[in-house]
């Protein structure tokens, strides 16, 4: 596992504060989409960001805003690239992601899977995160995909509302 | 917490992506949340590596895209007519990172030959699609539709996991079809998990649902095959024997028979990846392209 490794430059401090489309109370730096930002006089300044699934309709939105961000700071030219290896994990979400999510009613994700051969096959139930209203950790995942491919859907058994968590991947 | 409290007033407007939308930084580019489309490739070395052969690379890309693609527009045509809102949501879902990972897959191969993913998905023939026959069939109830899913995850996450992995071939010699096959691989897995979960349900549910899911299972059982056919451009192929396991597994768990019927012969030797498809395949063409054909000259 690489861990996200971005130098802190005043190009990163300004994409860093860019919201994400479906949920803008997190960064992407929250999220660890963002991978870097670098300026060079010969290209401006490069912004790496990585998808999170493969269709992941967000890309688009979050390369346009990091562009405009950084326009509007004052860096002229902007170009913003994707990086596809090594695949996003949840494990780089980082623990003020973890802290907002749990914020605005969404289960952050428990520690992604490590696995050395083939993906096992998952029968059965999958294990449920505990509630973000009440805190219990008497849940039941109601459905494996929801509103968005990052989440799946639960309900809490102890207060009985239904709430979303972020997959571990 | 909402983002007012987070925030001065003067930030809720750069913190806000409907505003920034509206506010059209992009040069009209997006007219909509999710427009404005640019190759999902962008920034990546896409190089092909000395030694590979790129006419194979492009067959190979084009055969998993394509698979990708089809099977993707059959589940799509789901959406809207499945039986509980929760699977709504799944196979949308499934639908939509397969349609991912076909954006990714035409982009590496038209990359090489001088094409848009667009020209690839919308102004290509039908005897110039390589996705397997079973990609293009139309399910006829929900059992098809996860028996039909528990085939083709099972098999696309196998190779996907081969071709990801850490050995010298990984992503048949090709780092960017690795690195798309590395991020493959976590959807697949949830995909397989979400069909193989349904065929036990229906398998060792009702009377009625055991006969339909078996039913389903036989109708597709034929089509199978074809996933192993040897050819002669795939970089990378799925141990028959790993493949059969996970599948008997399943259908042990659901009480399910595993049928004898042989595979779906091929036309004169050939069959999906030359080209030779089933009479759905024109209908769905007809529908997925019909758009970018009326217009050929839009861009999204």
């Amino acid at each position: 596992m690489v861990a996200p490794v971005t130098a802190r430059t005043p190009a990163y401090d300004v994409a860093a504060g860019t919201p994400d489309p479906e949920i803008p109370t997190l960064t992407i730096e929250d999220l660890g989409i963002l991978r870097s930002a670098d300026y060079s006089p010969e290209r401006g300044v490069v912004v790496t960001i990585t998808p999170t699934y493969s269709g992941c309709p967000a890309m688009r939105e979050i390369a346009a805003d990091v562009q405009a961000r950084l326009n509007r700071a004052g860096f002229e030219r902007v170009t913003v690239e994707t990086q596809l290896a090594p695949p996003w994990s949840t494990d780089w979400i980082t623990a003020e992601g973890h802290r907002k999510l749990a914020a605005v009613g969404i289960a952050p994700p428990s520690a992604a899977p490590r696995r050395t051969g083939p993906v096992p096959l998952t029968l059965g139930r999958s294990p449920s995160p505990r509630c973000p209203q009440c805190g219990s950790p008497d849940t039941r995942l109601t459905a494996q995909f929801s509103a968005t491919a990052c989440k799946s859907l639960h309900r809490c058994n102890a207060c009985g509302e239904p709430f979303e968590g972020v997959k571990a991947l | 917490m909402s983002t007012a409290e987070m925030s001065t007033p003067e930030d809720d407007f750069a913190d806000n992506p409907y505003d920034l939308l509206a506010e059209d930084h992009d040069e009209g580019h997006r007219w909509a949340f999710g427009t404005g489309f640019t190759d999902p490739l962008e920034g990546v070395d896409t190089s092909v590596p000395d030694g590979l052969d790129p006419g194979a690379l492009v067959r190979f890309c084009l055969d998993l895209g394509d698979d990708a693609l089809i099977y993707s527009h059959r589940l799509q045509q789901w959406v809207a007519g499945l039986p509980e809102l929760e699977e709504e949501t799944a196979v949308a879902n499934i639908a939509l990172d397969l349609l991912g990972q076909a954006r990714l897959l035409l982009a590496r191969a038209g990359g090489i030959i001088g094409q848009t993913e667009d020209q690839l998905a919308f102004f290509r023939e039908e005897k110039e699609f390589r996705n397997v026959r079973l990609a293009e069939h139309a399910d006829r109830d929900f059992a098809e539709l996860v028996v039909r899913l528990l085939m083709f995850s099972t098999w696309r996450l196998a190779l996907f996991e081969s071709l990801s992995s850490g050995t010298v071939s990984s992503g048949a010699g090709d780092p960017v079809l690795a690195a798309i096959a590395a991020k493959g691989v976590n959807e697949l897995a949830y995909h397989r998990d979400y069909a193989a979960s349904w065929v036990i349900r229906l398998g060792d549910g009702t009377p009625l649902s055991h006969a339909k899911t078996q039913a389903a299972l036989d109708t597709l059982w034929p089509l199978m095959g074809e996933l192993f056919y040897p050819g002669p451009d795939a970089l990378a192929t799925v141990d028959r024997g790993a493949f059969d396991a996970i599948l008997d597994t399943v259908l042990s768990a659901a009480g399910l028979d595993r049928p004898a019927a042989p595979p779906l012969a091929p036309v004169g030797g050939r069959a999906g990846r030359d080209g030779v498809h089933t009479e759905a395949m024109g209908y769905i063409l007809a529908e997925m392209q019909s758009v970018a054909r009326a217009h050929p000259y839009a861009t999204w």
